[in-house]
């Protein structure tokens, strides 16, 4: 099956990425843009079909590799 | 006495530690990042570099490097361990250290020499010092940015803050954005500590600065028996 992970920077942890895009976008006439985050989109593709073995198995690669619990949050997503 | 001075792949800093070991009147021996057992070792160095490439994170993959069990060994038994630059960044993923470190503020790969402030010295980093002390060291890095969280707690734990030449720590002397202008932390015993800046690359007159000897030096004296 295939798996997205979704990993952002914690809400209160600065994304210098995401303030520097911002700007670029800025300079290019956008004024409108009042915020940018940066996240990351992590694709994999896992063995088995049991949706709710393979989240619970995903989050576990979260917790301990994909996603840094001191600044990342994260949202697993298993495709139907 | 002698040092284990780890090598994973992309680590390069390796022969800067082993030169400033030896500078300090000590001894380090390279060890690659898959040996698991280091037990006629007296202490730990994780060099800077890049290793296993900063794949994911800085740090996040190097953390399951099979040598890091034995790092983890010494840190639990009170043996000291020492992270520079990324083995600061690999002690923080891997939780033998608070907080974790990602890009600097202003996005800018920083590389010149700063000024540190010695705060606690009952760390491995820092007990040949005294406290107050203001050195001058090359900061090398782009993920220097130490966060942390509800960091008043850690204040006990704070090794070196960044500062000016006289030691005064505001905003304008913070290079990269770390919280408490924080560059270099311990464990709550001090025997593992990371730093970001490199004193090791501060321990001759021909690099243009000795500052970073005294935390060598610390380092080392950390290995003795009566420290142990």
């Amino acid at each position: 099956m295939k798996v997205t992970v979704t990993v952002r920077r914690r809400p209160e942890i600065s994304d210098p990425q995401g303030t520097t895009v911002a700007r670029a976008l800025r300079d290019l006439g956008y004024d409108e843009v009042r915020k940018v985050r940066v996240d990351k989109e992590i694709r994999l593709e896992v063995e088995g079909d049991d949706a709710a073995a393979i989240e619970a198995r995903v989050t576990e690669m979260c917790e301990k590799l994909l996603a840094n619990p001191v600044m990342d949050d994260y949202e697993v997503r298993v495709e139907a | 006495m002698k040092a284990a001075v780890v090598v994973f792949p992309g680590t390069n800093c390796e022969h800067d530690v082993m030169w400033a070991l030896d500078v300090a009147g000590s001894e380090g021996e390279l060890v690659w990042h898959r040996e698991t057992d280091l037990s006629e070792f007296d202490g730990i160095v994780l060099p800077g570099g890049f290793a296993h490439g900063d794949y994911l994170r800085t740090g996040a993959i190097a953390r399951f490097s099979p040598v890091m069990a034995e790092v983890r060994r010494f840190a639990e038994a009170g043996k000291p361990v020492l992270g520079i630059c990324n083995g600061f960044q690999i002690l923080c993923e891997a939780h033998l250290l608070p907080g974790a470190l990602h890009e600097n503020r202003d996005l800018n790969f920083i590389c010149r020499p700063i000024h540190v402030r010695v705060e606690s010295t009952n760390t491995v980093l820092t007990r040949a010092a005294e406290p107050g002390q203001v050195l001058q060291i090359p900061l090398n890095s782009y993920e220097g940015n130490y966060t942390v969280a509800e960091v008043d707690a850690m204040d006990a734990q704070v090794a070196a803050r960044y500062c000016d030449a006289d030691g005064t720590v505001s905003d304008a002397t913070n290079p990269n954005g770390s919280v408490g202008s924080i560059a270099a932390i311990a464990n709550s015993a001090g025997n593992v500590a990371g730093i970001m800046p490199h004193p090791e690359r501060a321990v001759e007159e021909v690099l243009g600065s000795t500052d970073g000897l005294v935390m060598v030096r610390s380092f080392v004296e950390s290995m003795e028996p009566a420290h142990v």
